[in-house]
């Protein structure tokens, strides 16, 4: 793709981002302006941005890369990151409106008048957030590279200093406008280029994709790899290298890769002849086209997979602090409910497309399963199809449109984050939450450079694992349950923490080990939440002196509709 | 003149508005809570069940039916069809008739929190039945 234009998408973006943020500025002035948006947000206003912040890199790059990869199996992924919103909906939507806490850590130490339950809460909060920021900046690299070649730190470290400029300046409130104008963007971003991709399809006659054989080359083509990679070649196939294989350079010569694994570094060059098979990176599985289309046959053990990543995304969503901190912006426990069902139809809505990038682009850039960034279909689709001047226009909206992305969610977590950190580790006020900001940022820009990159929805999905086996299960019991105890709540909250981070940290760092013990650990919710619940329930059970004195209080605030006149206790959360 | 008919129950009515009742935690303010906890409860295991039904069950329908997975509808295979299309508006679907059911327990809630607070009648006359006239309406 153009460079040019592809620059240009980024950098219309990231302008009118901070534009419309530093529009925001002169109204945020005081501390709960910065937090909470005051509550004067309208309804489809509120569900825009909240919808705008949950569609990160994930769901704008990463769906198509894994379906593109994987096959059917990975269509679970969208259903359940809408599912969830469902399962938010209907388990604790109104009643956490009415608690009126603005973050998990308040609606912890509400609910159970606990300080210790409040402070493993914000921990947890810090921990989730991070491991969803990881894979943002990620993308970023990933996308600034794909566009202009540049090294793949700089995305990482331009989304990070664009999100710092914006919530330093404005704090909540300029987010929420952008938030809102960013999700009918990325929206637009997504559509456009696909209706002139499917017409492009269609001229082409429309091929399927029922072949019994594994992916091949249509056309001569050169894949240019841009970090190093190692993959499986199947067939002997003649290709012209310009760079460094297996530890020998080559410059435009012709080589035979013999069937088995090479190396290729960094910056290399190779041309298949047409009609030879794609080698995959080593450890993805090839499956012929037939196999891919058909549900349960990509990955191994891909029944257990599936079920794992359906409790992780449908019981995650409700833990993920981002979600519930813009989702206090409503006036009451009714508006609450009301604008849920937005955001479930404007996600909805969304998630019809990402899958026809990952069909699109098996059929015409099969080489990405090569170069182990399928998360790059998005952004190569339009220059691969669509040539000249119109290819490059569409290739920079979707640029934009990934920007957005990151941009978006980016922002909405680090404010979260910094409102727990500002709130709970700091000093609290306008002063704390700046430092909070840059401490929110930081960490995880580090990581995503140092570690080695993973397929950005993987990691979001961890991330789900982690809160679905953590905030789930003291939300559920905590709107629901009367006998849930502080040691209860505790116990839960660090065996899932426990369980579910060292999965993650295993499957990151090293990544998982084979068979189905890898299986287990790359998505573990299928055995973290059930534990959790259970330890959290047992746990309750055993210890029925330390029910918190204010429950049926707190059910009342909790359940009752606004329009009775009852007491609903004292409580109030710790800003103003 | 007082004209009594048959002797018929009367509505036995709380000494004080439920709301009360609810804020000093008696027995009956629990039991009106409690109540309310339960419906709302029962109304969102209710969907939870069904959405487990649907999103557990295809999964299974899938591993145990080969003939669904490869099935087509316009070309397209249906498993795509159901998990890349059609699922969505049957959430929508199912958050829209839920958010009716709560307000509607909700309301139903408020509406009988109101109905037993309203101030005690004297009158004794055998249709003790009839829900209380709103405050200030009988008086003539």
């Amino acid at each position: 793709m153009n460079a040019a234009y592809g620059l240009a998408g980024v950098l219309l973006v990231v302008v009118a981002t901070v534009l419309i943020g530093v529009l925001g500025v002169r109204i945020s002035r005081t501390t709960s302006d910065f937090y909470v948006a005051s509550r004067t947000v309208t309804p489809l206003r509120n569900a825009s941005a909240i919808g705008g912040e949950y569609l990160s890199a994930a769901s704008f790059l990463g769906i198509a890369g894994l379906i593109l990869a994987y096959g059917a199996d990975m269509l679970w992924l969208p259903v359940g990151w809408t599912g969830g919103y469902l399962v938010l909906l209907v388990l604790v939507s109104a009643p956490l409106r009415r608690s009126g806490a603005y973050t998990l850590p308040d609606f912890a130490e509400a609910r159970l008048e606990s300080m210790a339950v409040r402070r493993v809460a914000s921990v947890l909060v810090v921990l989730i957030s991070w491991l969803y920021l990881l894979p943002q900046f990620q993308s970023a690299g990933l996308v600034l590279r794909t566009v202009t070649g540049a090294p793949v730190w700089t995305g990482g470290v331009l989304v990070a200093v664009v999100v710092a400029v914006n919530v330093l300046v404005g704090g909540m409130r300029s987010v929420t406008l952008v938030q809102a104008f960013q999700y009918w963007m990325k929206l637009t971003a997504l559509t456009v280029p696909l209706i002139f991709l499917l017409l492009a399809w269609r001229y082409d006659g429309a091929p399927g994709l029922s072949s019994d054989e594994p992916p091949r080359f249509g056309d001569r083509t050169t894949v240019a790899v841009g970090t190093a990679v190692t993959v499986d070649v199947t067939a002997p196939v003649h290709v012209v290298v310009d760079g460094r294989v297996d530890g020998r350079d080559h410059r435009d010569a012709p080589l035979t890769l013999n069937p088995g694994r090479h190396h290729f570094d960094e910056d290399t060059s190779v041309t298949f002849p047409a009609g030879a098979g794609v080698p995959h990176v080593t450890g993805s599985p090839v499956t012929t086209d037939h196999d891919w289309a058909l549900p349960l046959d990509g990955r191994e053990h891909s029944l257990y997979a599936t079920y794992s990543l359906i409790l992780a995304t449908f019981l995650g969503t409700m833990g993920l602090p981002h979600v519930l901190v813009r989702f206090y912006t409503n006036p009451d426990g009714r508006a609450a409910r009301r604008t849920t069902v937005m955001v479930l139809s404007l996600l909805g809505a969304f998630y019809l497309f990402p899958a026809l990038y990952g069909v699109l682009g098996r059929l015409y850039t099969p080489e990405l399963l090569m170069t182990g960034r399928a998360d790059a279909v998005v952004l190569t689709l339009p220059g691969r199809l669509i040539g000249g001047v119109g290819g490059d226009l569409l290739g920079a909206l979707v640029t934009g449109g990934a920007v957005a992305a990151f941009l978006s969610t980016s922002s909405g977590i680090t404010v979260s984050v910094a409102g727990v950190l500002a709130q709970d580790i700091l000093r609290g006020g306008v002063r704390s939450f700046r430092v909070a900001t840059l401490l929110a940022l930081v960490v995880p820009l580090g990581l995503a450079i140092a570690a080695r990159h993973l397929a950005v929805a993987d990691v979001v999905g961890l991330a789900f694992a982690v809160a679905a086996s953590t905030f789930c299960p003291l939300l559920v019991l905590g709107v629901w349950w009367r006998r849930l105890t502080v040691p209860g709540a505790l116990a839960g909250l660090v065996t899932g923490g426990l369980l579910a981070g060292t999965a993650v940290i295993v499957t990151i760092a090293a990544g998982p080990p084979a068979g189905f013990a890898g299986a287990m650990l790359s998505e573990p919710a299928a055995w973290t939440v059930p534990i959790a619940f259970t330890v959290m329930i047992v746990v309750s059970w055993c210890t029925p002196g330390r029910v918190p004195a204010g429950v049926a209080r707190m059910m009342v605030r909790l359940h009752t509709p606004e329009t009775l006149d009852v007491d609903r206790g004292t409580w109030r959360p710790k800003r103003v | 003149m007082l004209v009594t008919g048959p002797r018929t129950r009367t509505v036995r009515r709380p000494r004080y508005p439920v709301t009360r009742e609810i804020d000093e935690q008696t027995g009956l303010g629990e039991a009106y809570m409690r109540s309310l906890v339960r419906t709302q409860l029962r109304l969102a295991i209710r969907l939870c069940l069904v959405l487990a039904v649907v999103v557990a069950g295809l999964p299974l329908l899938f591993a145990t039916v080969p003939a669904v997975r490869e099935q087509e509808v316009l070309g397209v295979p249906l498993p795509w069809v159901l998990l890349g299309g059609l699922i969505y508006p049957w959430f929508v679907g199912c958050g829209w008739w839920y958010v009716r059911q709560a307000e509607r327990n909700e309301a139903d809630f408020a509406e009988l929190v109101d109905r037993a607070s309203a101030p005690e009648n004297d009158d004794r006359s055998g249709v003790g039945r009839r829900p209380p006239a709103p405050p200030g309406k009988d008086r003539a």
